[in-house]
């Protein structure tokens, strides 16, 4: 019964690591289907308020995303500025900016889509007002506070 | 059978893993896994011209005004509020959210309170008495600062989901987030939602 001779000496037979690059894969793949690709370099810094009562934004595909604070460059001043896309933008340009962004959704979702404020907690209500005023101008109805998760 | 013998050498693989995993690390540094959550709220559509502005009239009671200042106080009836630990009623002082969901329910047919009016929601709910035409207008300043707002904002939102999850407790022996979407629908109709964003207004005479 040569299966049983122990004459092959005793090392160590080697890991084998075949299986290695599709596991990789499989945690590549993962990342690839459950994220998004940070689509705008932020210009702004803000810290959004906390609060308990919030929702989950479904679909990103459907929303928006307005963001206000501090310009991160220090060279623009230290105002609360607004950033759309990949720029510094005036209230004025809201409009034209969700006209742009609806267009660029199917007709049934048009309905569901969502514009997110990531504000800055220290802001002036004074701009949030005015943005949310052009937000109704624009029949940008559904909005969402963007806040962080507080227990309580 | 020399033909056997004479196998294609296999293509070394070891350098695959590698290969993977650098574009694993690339799609983690470049992709945000945060899901974006917040308040979601329903903006009223703009006003057709100015006189509908002055139309839309409520009852004195039917309405419960929330005034935040500039210095981040909040007012609501004759309660008043400094800071974020107070309206939680973390001191003492009845909370914001108790404040509402009284306001809301009207419990004990009070005159200051909103009117109840019957109503047949239908099983397994049935006909109740609620305050259909309650109005809660949240009223700030100009330089109230954003933070307190949306502070404000989720106490209001939380006495309604309380409210809601109450009701869901009583009616389907469920809470709310695990009802039907009809079922929740239903709720929803009892209590409904009514939060008023004010039209922006000047206090003090500040120029912009």
């Amino acid at each position: 019964m040569g299966k049983f001779n122990k004459s092959g000496g005793r090392e160590m037979p080697a890991l084998n690591t075949a299986s290695l690059p599709d596991m990789i894969f499989a945690i590549l793949f993962f990342f690839m289907v459950t994220t998004t690709m940070r689509e705008v370099t932020l210009m702004v810094k803000f810290r959004v308020p906390d609060a308990s009562e919030i929702q989950k934004l479904e679909k990103k595909s459907l929303v928006t995303y307005i963001y206000m604070g501090q310009p991160i460059d220090t060279k623009f001043g230290t105002g609360t500025f607004m950033q759309l896309n990949d720029k510094f933008a005036e209230v004025e340009d809201i409009h034209d900016y969700i006209a742009q962004e609806r267009n660029m959704l199917n007709e049934q979702d048009q309905q569901y889509m969502t514009v997110s404020l990531k504000v800055d907690e220290d802001t002036q209500m004074r701009y949030v007002t005015e943005v949310k005023q052009a937000l109704r101008r624009a029949y940008a109805l559904k909005i969402s506070y963007s806040a962080r998760k507080r227990d309580n | 059978m020399a033909n056997k013998r004479k196998k294609v050498p296999d293509v070394n693989t070891s350098s695959t893993a590698d290969i993977a995993f650098l574009l694993l690390i690339f799609f983690l540094v470049t992709s945000s896994m945060d899901t974006d959550s917040g308040l979601a709220r329903r903006l009223p559509p703009p006003p057709q011209d100015e006189t509908q502005l002055s139309e839309i009239k409520v009852q004195r009671r039917n309405l419960l005004v929330v005034l935040v200042n500039s210095l981040n106080q909040t007012m609501v009836g004759d309660e008043h509020y400094d800071n974020l630990n107070q309206m939680q009623g973390k001191t003492g002082k009845q909370s914001l959210k108790d404040k509402v969901k009284e306001f809301v329910v009207n419990p004990n047919n009070s005159e200051d309170l909103p009117e109840l009016f019957e109503e047949d929601f239908g099983p397994p709910v049935g006909t109740l008495r609620v305050t259909k035409d309650h109005v809660i207008s949240l009223q700030n300043d100009n330089t109230t600062s954003y933070k307190t707002y949306l502070a404000v904002q989720n106490e209001l939102v939380k006495a309604y989901n309380e409210l809601r999850n109450e009701a869901a407790k009583r009616y389907y022996n469920r809470p709310y987030e695990e009802l039907l979407t009809d079922e929740k629908d239903l709720i929803n109709k009892v209590y409904p939602q009514r939060i008023s964003e004010a039209e922006p207004k000047d206090y003090g005479g500040k120029k912009k």
